[in-house]
């Protein structure tokens, strides 16, 4: 088989990861619920239990307070845990265990115990699943100190980034979207890291900046070929990291360009976009040409109605109206 | 009821096979004996917090059927206004406070409830229905204990059907007995085979009664079974495969149909004849169509008004 050229989708390619990491380090551990049915957890987790056994793969009651906190348990105890919620709305039964515990740690305690958990947070939305089974909550994670958070785009950065986020010191919050499950590319067999706190530029361009992440890359990216046909040459950034946020890549992209477009899949307020939008004013606001703009959620909850989940979620089409407002 | 309950449950199966209904439909057919025998045990005034799988607990307690197709269809008529779908119906005027999908997510809020009507002195009683997975959830110890400790007019009715989702609760818990959970608090507990409907009233009756001579709280665990996927018509059909159940199991409780078993009662008993009972079930059979035509026939939320209903 050759190596170089096989193609993973993007659930796959968590899978290896885990795969890889838990063959190569015994300290490393999954629990959480459904971690045996793909009705959770897509194919993310196929042939672990099979693999590492129960003791080692441990699917789990409703308790995601209890859970996430002896996850972090096992972490302070010398393990290295990844918990899996399989929606981010559960996890709010477990903002203690995760902020006032994990991220607190190692500050609180004088740098003498650090918690290297990696917290693996799965936004599962649309289908009229409404309020309760649609939010992202990325920008919440970002707010809290002592929180690294990833949110890959592609099949690639998920392998890469959830080995670096289970090889990490500290507790790291690993975001995803089922709506990414779907897409497949390129992914190297060998276990391999992408660097936590590095974006990538997807597309060179020269008439304005786009920034993005999760999902929203992927609706990014779409946005950049159609734009890219009519002429317009779009200066693409996939953060990959949110937290913390690549500022060197974004300045040197909008220097040249001048003009800045941030897609972030969650509501408009407190959103790593605003944050994105006040760095640049703050550090580099002479080489702007236009006001930035943001593609976010509106500030409401999910509907159910199809009719109303069709005008709440953005898509490549708000991206190229943003672009062109400013152009 | 029951056969309201059933017939409507059914209803939907078509539609969501065919992509008519898009949201998550988690069917109550099989425990509708749960939700009759207490909706019957209460008054209007009472109030009910539910989960998930609350179509039942809502049509028992009064909820328009009409409403609730409509919203499971997310139609503006819906009795959340096309905005909630199967898993957030509403009906305060029939003391259907809340239904949510976060697991034992108003069991707290049912309890906040029920501290309302102390605090208020209103003779009134709270209903919070959950089910077995709930029991791993830390607020409902947290929820038993604050009841307890100020004897609040609660009932938490554990419908107990074995699963949740793909996990048999020989998964998530080393003790069957979920009803003992209650002792330590104690709570006047009870546990019921939730597919005899007269049990469930007769068991509810003496728990509402409790409640209402402000004696406090009291768990009824009941033994109940579901006859459709955990979402959906059938896990497997629909390709997620979460249902695991035993086939020789699913086919012991088709023998338990609570609507069987009461049929049998009416019957044997001389209450009803065959006759009373085929004019039931054409008038429920006409309900059910009438809602449904309703619903389909119902306008989906206008676009523009997606920011509605953020803030009063
Ligand atoms: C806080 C939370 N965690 C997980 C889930 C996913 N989930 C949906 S239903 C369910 C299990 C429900 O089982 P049970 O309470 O026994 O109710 P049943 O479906 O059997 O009626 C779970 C875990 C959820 N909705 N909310
Ligand atoms: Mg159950």
């Amino acid at each position: 088989m050759c190596s170089n050229s096989r193609k993973l989708n993007f659930g796959l390619a968590i899978n290896e990861a885990i795969h890889q990491m838990m063959e190569a380090d015994e300290s490393v551990f999954l629990i959480g619920q459904g971690v045996k049915s793909p009705w959770y957890v897509g194919n993310t987790c196929n042939g672990l239990v099979q693999r590492f056994g129960e003791d080692r793969v441990i699917d789990t009651p409703v308790s995601e307070n209890a859970i996430t906190g002896a996850a972090v348990g096992a972490s302070i105890a010398g393990m290295k845990a990844i918990v899996v919620h399989p929606r981010v709305d559960f996890v709010l039964y477990a903002f203690d265990p995760i902020i006032n515990q994990a991220a607190n740690w190692y500050y609180m305690n004088g740098g003498k115990a650090s918690v290297p958990v990696v917290f693996w947070l799965i936004v599962n939305r649309g289908g009229e699943q409404a309020a309760q089974h649609s939010q992202a909550l990325h920008s919440m994670f970002a707010h809290v100190p002592g929180l690294k958070v990833v949110a890959p785009s592609t099949p690639y950065d998920a392998k890469g980034l959830l080995i670096s986020s289970i090889l990490d010191e500290n507790p790291v919050v690993f975001i995803d979207d089922r709506w990414l499950y779907r897409s497949q590319a390129e992914v190297p067999e060998k276990a391999y890291q992408i660097p936590i706190g590095k974006g990538i530029i997807r597309n060179e361009g020269s008439a304005v900046t786009l920034v993005s992440f999760s999902y929203m890359a992927l609706e990014s990216q779409k946005a950049v070929d159609e734009l890219k046909q009519q002429g317009i040459d779009v200066e693409f950034i996939d953060l990959r990291t949110i937290k913390p946020l690549d500022t060197e890549l974004i300045f040197e992209s909008v220097k040249k360009t001048g003009k800045l477009v941030i897609a972030d899949g969650s509501w408009k307020t407190g959103s790593v976009a605003g944050e994105i939008s006040a760095l640049v004013s703050e550090n580099i606001f002479e080489y702007l040409k236009a006001p930035v703009k943001r593609v976010c959620l509106p500030d409401l909850p999910a509907p159910a109605s199809a009719s109303l989940e069709s005008v709440y979620y953005k898509t490549k089409d708000d991206i190229i109206k943003a672009i062109k407002e400013i152009l | 009821m029951m056969l309201r309950i059933r017939m409507c449950e059914e209803s939907l199966v078509d539609p969501i096979l065919k992509g008519e209904i898009r949201c998550p439909v988690h069917l109550y057919s099989g425990q509708e004996a749960v939700a009759t025998g207490i909706g019957a045990a209460l008054e209007q005034k009472d109030f009910i917090f539910g989960n998930h799988r609350s179509h039942g607990h809502y049509l028992a307690k009064g909820g328009d059927m009409a409403a609730m197709v409509a919203e499971i269809y997310g139609k503006e008529t819906g009795c959340s206004r096309g905005r909630g779908g199967s898993m957030h119906l509403i009906a305060p005027e029939n003391g259907v406070m809340g239904i949510v999908p976060i697991v034992s997510g108003t069991i707290s809020l049912a309890l906040g409830a029920a501290l309302s009507i102390k605090i208020k002195k209103e003779d009134k009683v709270t209903v919070s229905f959950f089910g077995d997975g709930a029991t791993g959830e830390g607020v409902l110890y947290e929820s038993l204990n604050f009841a307890a400790l100020k004897k609040l007019p609660i009932i938490f009715a554990c419908e107990n059907n074995l699963y949740s989702t793909h996990l048999p609760i020989n998964e998530i818990r080393t003790n069957r007995n979920i009803f003992n959970i209650a002792n330590p608090f104690e709570i006047e507990t009870f546990r019921v085979d939730g597919n005899n409907v007269l049990e469930v009233y007769e068991t509810a009756k003496k728990a509402v009664e409790h409640c209402r001579n402000g004696k406090g709280p009291v768990f009824i665990e009941f033994l109940t079974y579901r006859f459709r996927g955990h979402v959906g018509p059938d896990d497997n059909i629909q390709g997620s495969h979460t249902d695991i159940r035993p086939k020789e199991e699913i086919e012991a409780w088709l023998k338990r149909d609570p609507l069987i078993l009461f049929k049998a009662y009416l019957t044997e008993n001389n209450i009803s004849t065959g006759s009373d009972l085929e004019l039931i079930h054409q008038q429920v059979e006409t309900e059910v169509i009438a809602a449904n035509d309703f619903a389909k026939n119902s306008p989906k939320p206008d676009k523009e008004d997606l920011c509605n209903y953020v803030f009063k």
